[in-house]
């Protein structure tokens, strides 16, 4: 087993760990600290597949602007110190079994596509990858379109955010 | 002889080679000792920083700072650090512990962080990775959550006061610089560290001086220090969100937001005075430390300085500066840079000339702003808050008068 492998079996670990943890804590705030450490996780594995902007924008939207807006919202409600009960219902024996099916299914496709004698591609060296991104996301016979369509739709909520604020 | 840092790495991995350990472990290992030494750097910076910003603040409110341990208060730093690590680190009643005891180590490894990707010379760079500038901007975040947890985890009213403002400012407060760092990011064509300070043929300083500007706007606020310290403003929330810490847990808040200035000072260097572009820096990098420390002295002096000048803003005025200000006008200064900057790429105007437009196009958005700014100020109702009068002190009468 070589470094990068243990690397990823124990970064992977931290992250489903932590993924547990969210679901099953009973307090809301420390849920919301674990997904933190998960998200941190999925970062890191995206820096071991050799994609630093993914990791970087990983950690900037979803730790810095997604997960603290969360924790945000939670300590504005009341008792927050306080536990909030068990995080179970009568339902979660099947949202266990749809949660399995879906890792059972996932690992199938996964066993199936051959992605395991597959190795990393090897990156272009002498041209800027993040240069290489931002033409794709403006070329158009590449993402421009689902690219526009996200930023309409960013600005669709953004204008709304602020009519739903706006003082009458 | 010309560079002796690496000079150094290079002997200690031929060193670690030569006893027989795999070459990827000696890369490790090398790493882990240059991260350290980062690290230690750092830190040591800020005892010395404790003492320079103590004396500077002496001297600007006319008194003499630190003069007592050692020649020129030298000593005082020392004697505070002794002083600290004897005090009790207590852990209130109702409070998360492991929240509350990770959050002061977070907070400061945000900051640390940082100088992962700075270029204290040509050759001596921690890591140069082509995002460094989104990096910088992603490890602050951690900062922010840092805070969070600290406020969260005291189970106090006013620590808790102090998170949620803390959080307000920095969040709102990072729109604007990001788009003021896309600036440097434009006219260098890239976002690694290294590449932007090998393309500031002029300074960006002179390119895009209203970047720069909103930048350290910014960056106190992200700092959190006066004018914009609501979040541990003393006289309305006792000291917010480490209203809780005592000892080394309140030490490692405090020495984390020094580094955060001098950090600030690096990135101002960096992103903007050249980094550690000077004379003879290319070819000689111990030069270009030199360089690099004197500019970003310049930056942390001018924070220091505008921390000591400037009373704390009301939260309103914070977040309106902010949202009505700064960022329609680092918006307006990223279009204005890229399509001229597009439109001289086009024309074939290069280096000065190429300088000299930008400057003009600043100077002109900056001119406009104070028109508008002008232009809205008569119109809005300012609130007046009158005081009943109250009663002059006056000198008691003594008896030989």
């Amino acid at each position: 087993m070589s470094g990068l492998e243990i690397i990823f079996l124990i970064v992977a670990g931290v992250t489903l760990l932590a993924s547990l943890f969210v679901v099953t804590t009973p307090n809301l705030v420390h849920a919301a600290l674990w997904l933190i450490l998960a998200l941190f996780g999925v970062a890191a594995a995206f820096v071991l597949l050799n994609a630093a902007f993914l990791a970087v924008v990983q950690v900037l939207v979803y730790i810095g602007a997604i997960a603290v807006l969360m924790i945000f919202a939670i300590m504005l409600t009341r008792r927050v110190m306080k536990d909030s009960g068990p995080q179970t219902n009568a339902n979660w024996v099947w949202a266990a079994l749809l949660g399995l099916l879906l890792f059972a299914g996932l690992t199938f496709v996964l066993i199936n596509s051959g992605a395991e004698q597959a190795s990393l591609p090897a990156l272009a060296l002498d041209a800027d990858p993040i240069a290489q991104l931002g033409q794709e996301l403006v070329s158009p016979n590449a993402y421009v379109i689902p690219f526009e369509l996200a930023s309409v739709l960013l600005l669709a909520a953004m204008i709304g955010a602020i009519v739903v604020a706006w003082k009458k | 002889m010309s560079d002796p840092i690496n000079l150094i790495s290079q002997w200690f991995a031929n060193l670690l080679l030569s006893w027989g350990l795999a070459e990827g472990l000696v890369k490790v290992i090398s790493s882990a000792i240059g991260a350290a030494i980062v690290a230690t750097l750092g830190l040591v910076t800020v005892i010395a920083l404790i003492w320079v910003e103590r004396k500077i603040a002496g001297r600007l409110q006319d008194r003499l700072g630190p003069n007592r341990a050692g020649p020129f208060g030298l000593l005082q730093p020392f004697a505070d650090i002794i002083k600290i690590f004897t005090k009790e680190i207590t852990t209130p009643n109702g409070a998360d512990k492991v929240a509350f005891n990770i959050a002061p180590v977070l907070a400061m490894a945000s900051v640390l962080l940082i100088w992962a990707v700075i270029p204290f010379a040509a050759t001596v760079v921690g890591t140069n990775i082509n995002v460094g500038v989104l990096y910088i901007v992603a490890v602050g975040s951690f900062g922010i959550v840092a805070v969070l947890m600290a406020g969260w985890s005291s189970n106090n009213k006013f620590a808790l006061l102090g998170a949620f403002r803390a959080v307000a400012q920095m969040v709102s407060y990072e729109i604007p610089m990001v788009i003021a760092l896309l600036v440097p990011v434009l006219l260098a064509r890239s976002m690694g560290m290294n590449d932007i300070v090998a393309a500031q043929t002029p300074w960006f300083i002179v390119i895009a001086p209203l970047a720069a500007l909103i930048f350290l706007i910014t960056s106190m606020a992200e700092v959190g220090r006066a004018p914009f310290d609501l979040i541990e403003a003393e006289s309305e929330i006792v000291a917010g969100f480490h209203t809780e810490y005592s000892g080394m847990g309140f030490g490692m808040f405090y020495v984390s937001e020094f580094l955060h200035v001098w950090t600030v000072g690096a990135l101002m260097a960096t992103f903007f005075f050249g980094g550690w572009s000077g004379p003879g820096a290319e070819n000689l990098p111990i030069l270009g430390i030199v360089y690099f420390y004197i500019k970003t002295f310049i930056g942390y002096f001018l924070v220091t300085w505008i921390r000591l000048s400037l009373p704390r803003i009301r939260i309103d005025q914070l977040l309106a500066f902010n949202w009505k200000f700064l960022t329609p006008l680092a918006l307006v200064i990223l279009i204005a840079t890229a399509i001229v900057d597009k439109a001289l790429e086009i024309a074939g105007v290069e280096r000065w000339g190429y300088a000299l437009i930008m400057l003009a196009v600043n100077l002109f958005i900056g001119w406009v702003t104070i028109l508008i700014l002008k232009a809205v100020e008569p119109r809005r109702k300012r609130q007046r808050v009158e005081f009943a009068p109250r009663p002059v002190a006056v000198a008691p009468k003594t008896p030989d008068s």
